[in-house]
């Protein structure tokens, strides 16, 4: 006789940014391809601990669960990621679940990384166009340059690289690698190459690229194979050269 | 010109572009998202973008894209907006590409173009096989730059609860809630524009994201906000089945090579690789020699499930068939499809480089969506706007692959200066809407929670919910009868009267999102009877409706539009006529030439 087999998840539990954290356990019925996101909707369907006492259902961030909408990063067994693509058949257990720890919490695993999309007006990632109305086609753009760009365009904001970059902390404002990568994007595109100069003055700025000291755990932990060392590398060059001789040009 | 103020409801690219728009001609907006904009469902739409751009030297026009798109839809579409769109298309790629979107190029630095299904032509822009994600980017990122300029207020986080109407039942604002606080608000505004998106929790296990719930287009509807065929739901063939989604698995993939294919032997569990191409049944190739794996996706759809349920040839008796792309360059695989394999590879763990991926159809889109007129996307209630999936407009019984991303577009183009010529005239003409419109929909909103918290019983949300999806999945998806309908539409009422004993295990206001949900759970029951009901009303074959009770399309009586008007917890039918003015309707088929 089949015994159904079972997953531990412990979760690490916050009711509000001023609450005390507490671990809870859950045994939750094991499926074939369950990721954490089915372990945690199971959970709120019958919000019991594993020993038997009820709670609430945990509050967490998720949306496209196909890895693509950056909503659902957490730490899960010490490593952050996304909780979509975290199956559970590889996953030692019990699974431990934490929220990120470099943002302000909410609650339970959620929590607040506006600073991310913040940062990126601060930095004006954007091409500045002249309106939306028929002005004609874009720059022709290069098949191999449009292949780089690409890559660097599908960051999806998840902060994984925020959370194991040690220079982000509480003592220093770094905007993280997932930013410079923004300065890189727009700084390559023919339109935006125009205004390259105020994004890299942006980015010598507080919390600039000067404070990546190039411990390259970013690109490990990037969900989208981004190649984030060579985009700091990129733009640390780009804001000496412009330290140096933006001044002629502008 | 007087500056007003419109509020958005939805970041996805309809919102997003709409709010363009409004800030673009110096106008103030409120943009409400339940999630990061960046975070929306737009994200993931994959293959493409269609414009009749002709690069290819095929001889392709925007009338060409027009005829494709009607006929593709089973001509249930108002004609002119709909060539207006086709028409609108070229101009939208050159804006987008101006932003930046970084769409794949020729050798000549020029835009690429892939086909997609139900045409001909190489008419989809693309970049990789993140398209949605690009776009919806480039929008963010103009949005943000208006957020700069003090243009755009974002509130994420905020859920639309309902629309503030006045004595004269016209919209001055919007109710909403924080997620995160709990806060019941009224917002006050000129205009408002919905852009919602899909309803595809509606379904549970769809290809959506989990905050298509179609939430604001009930609320909206049950305030007298009219909605349009309802029972015009489209299943895409190809998606990797999953308990928590289905996770869509791009028609790109066909438009760059992919063939679907089972075992000619029913039960042949040899590894596939292993399978003579001899043996193998290549069923849409065979059956509609011309379109091949591209007929449309009801087409697709259907050939799929009588493989599966009628000729019992699904991969190893299961419910899923092989889309096989094995025997395309890896390069040229990586190049245009790497974001899409990349999904199968990381949710299955088989790189279908050398695999062939399994997969099943799922609910995608909703072609039906909240009544706007054939002009500039207005709803029945004076100062309510919609735009994107969550309208009805374009797409008719059924939507061709990579018009959804246009239509977006199109529709927020339209809905943004609409909804501002309204805010003027009613800034003009009105004096400012007295607060105790305000307060009383504040007051009723409150106390629905209130209500919620309070109840007591021994039903869970979840459960209700997944009962719901079974039962619409079931029922009124790709094969439809009658009787089947009307007991779903029991169940239905069944789960809206258990809906009443829901306890919730957590009553608190800060960041409770079983709350929240259980909300949009009341109003998602509320659609899904919609669906139902249209659907039994609609006796005959036409795109993605199909009862085998009634196989023909039936011009004489069906070639109407639903319009359901919401009547005290019932729902009153109307059927307009459809504005085929331009291509007069033909048979559909896409088996022969």
């Amino acid at each position: 006789m089949a015994e159904a087999k079972t997953i531990l998840v412990r979760i690490k539990r916050q009711a509000g940014p001023r609450e005390t954290p507490r671990w809870e356990e859950f045994s939750v019925r094991w499926r074939p391809n369950m990721n954490v996101i089915a372990c945690l909707i199971d959970i709120a369907e019958n919000p019991v601990t594993s020993d038997g006492q009820k709670t609430t259902p945990v509050s967490y961030e998720a949306n496209c669960l196909e890895e693509v909408c950056g909503a659902c990063a957490m730490v899960i067994n010490g490593r952050s990621r996304q909780a979509c693509s975290a199956l559970v058949d590889h996953l030692e257990q019990p699974i431990r679940l934490e929220p990120m720890t470099k943002f302000p919490l909410v609650r339970d695993l959620v929590v607040d990384r506006s600073r991310m999309f913040n940062d990126a007006k601060r930095m004006r990632c954007w091409v500045p166009i002249d309106g939306t109305y028929a002005i004609g086609p874009g720059p022709r753009i290069a098949p191999e340059r449009q292949e780089v760009a690409y890559a660097l365009s599908r960051c999806i904001f998840c902060g994984n690289c925020l959370e194991v970059c040690p220079k982000v902390n509480e003592h220093s404002d770094f905007v993280g690698a997932a930013i410079v990568n923004q300065v890189r994007l727009f700084n390559m595109h023919p339109t935006g190459a125009m205004h390259a100069h105020e994004r890299l003055r942006a980015v010598r700025g507080p919390g600039g690229i000067q404070e990546c000291d190039n411990a390259q755990n970013c690109v490990k932990a990037c969900p989208k194979g981004i190649p984030l060392t060579e985009s700091n590398n990129d733009v640390n060059r780009q804001a000496l050269l412009d330290s140096i001789f933006g001044w002629i040009f502008h | 010109m007087s500056s007003t103020r419109v509020i958005l409801i939805g970041g996805g690219l309809a919102g997003l572009m709409a709010a363009i728009r409004v800030a673009e001609l110096g106008h103030s907006v409120d943009l409400f998202s339940v999630v990061p904009v960046r975070r929306s469902h737009s994200v993931c739409a994959q293959g493409g973008i269609n414009a009749a751009k002709n690069l290819k030297g095929e001889g392709d026009s925007t009338w060409q894209h027009f005829d494709d798109t009607v006929y593709g839809g089973d001509f249930l579409q108002n004609q002119p907006l709909v060539k207006g769109m086709c028409e609108a298309a070229p101009g939208i790629i050159d804006l987008l590409d101006r932003m930046g979107v970084t769409f794949n190029r020729t050798p000549e630095g020029l835009l690429d173009f892939r086909r997609f299904g139900g045409t001909l032509y190489h008419r989809t822009a693309f970049a990789g096989a993140t398209t949605g994600q690009q776009l919806l980017y480039a929008l963010d990122e103009q949005v943000r730059r208006f957020e700069a300029e003090g243009k755009v207020r974002k509130l994420e986080g905020w859920m639309f609860l309902s629309a503030v109407l006045d004595d004269g039942g016209v919209c001055r604002g919007a109710c909403a809630v924080s997620l995160r606080s709990g806060e019941v608000r009224t917002f006050p505004a000129d205009a408002l524009i919905v852009a919602t998106g899909g309803i595809g929790s509606i379904f549970r296990q769809s290809t959506n994201s989990v905050a298509c719930t179609g939430s604001a287009q009930s609320e909206l509807f049950q305030q007298g906000v009219h909605y349009a065929n309802p029972e015009m739901i489209q299943v895409h063939p190809t998606a990797i089945p999953g308990e928590d989604k289905c996770r869509l698995i791009s028609e790109s993939v066909r438009g760059e090579g992919g063939r679907v294919w089972v075992p000619k032997t029913p039960g042949d569990n040899r590894d596939p690789r292993t399978i003579p191409d001899a043996e193998r049944f290549y069923f849409l190739e065979e059956w509609y020699p011309k379109y091949g794996n591209l007929v449309p996706r009801d087409v697709a759809t259907r050939a799929i499930h009588k493989v599966v349920y009628e000729m019992g040839l699904g991969i190893d008796g299961k419910s899923m068939v092989y889309l096989d792309v094995t025997h395309l360059p890896r390069e040229m695989l990586t190049r245009k499809l790497g974001g899409v394999l990349e999904i199968y590879e990381k949710f299955v763990g088989l790189d279908p480089r050398d695999h062939p991926m399994k997969v099943f159809p799922a609910q995608h889109y909703t072609m039906g969506g909240i009544w706007i007129d054939n002009e500039n996307q207005a709803t029945n209630v004076p100062g309510i706007f919609a735009a994107g999936e969550c309208d009805y407009q374009y797409h008719g019984a059924n939507r061709l692959g990579a018009n959804s991303l246009l239509s977006c577009l199109y529709g927020g183009i339209l809905a943004g200066p609409a909804a501002v010529k309204h805010a003027q005239n009613i800034a003009k003409s009105a004096e400012s809407a007295p607060s105790t419109v305000f307060e009383r929909e504040q007051k009723r909103q409150e106390q629905i929670y209130e209500r919620l918290r309070a109840q007591q019983g021994d039903e869970n949300p979840i459960s209700l919910w997944k009962e719901m999806g079974e039962t619409m999945t079931q029922h009124a998806t790709v094969i439809r009868y009658n009787k089947d309908l009307r007991e779903a539409d029991a169940k239905l009422a069944e789960l809206q009267e258990r809906y009443n004993r829901i306890n919730l295990a957590d009553t608190g206001r800060w960041g409770n999102q079983s709350l929240h949900f259980t909300r949009e759970l009341g109003n998602m029951l509320v659609l899904a009877r919609l669906i139902v009901q249209a659907a039994v009303l609609r006796d005959e074959s036409r795109g993605a409706h199909y009862k085998p009770d009634f196989p023909d399309r039936d011009d004489e009586h069906w070639l109407r539009t639903t319009r359901a008007e919401y009547n005290n917890g019932s729902f009153k039918f109307q059927f307009d006529p459809v504005d085929t003015s331009l291509i007069p309707p033909r048979k559909r088929s896409y088996t022969n030439s």
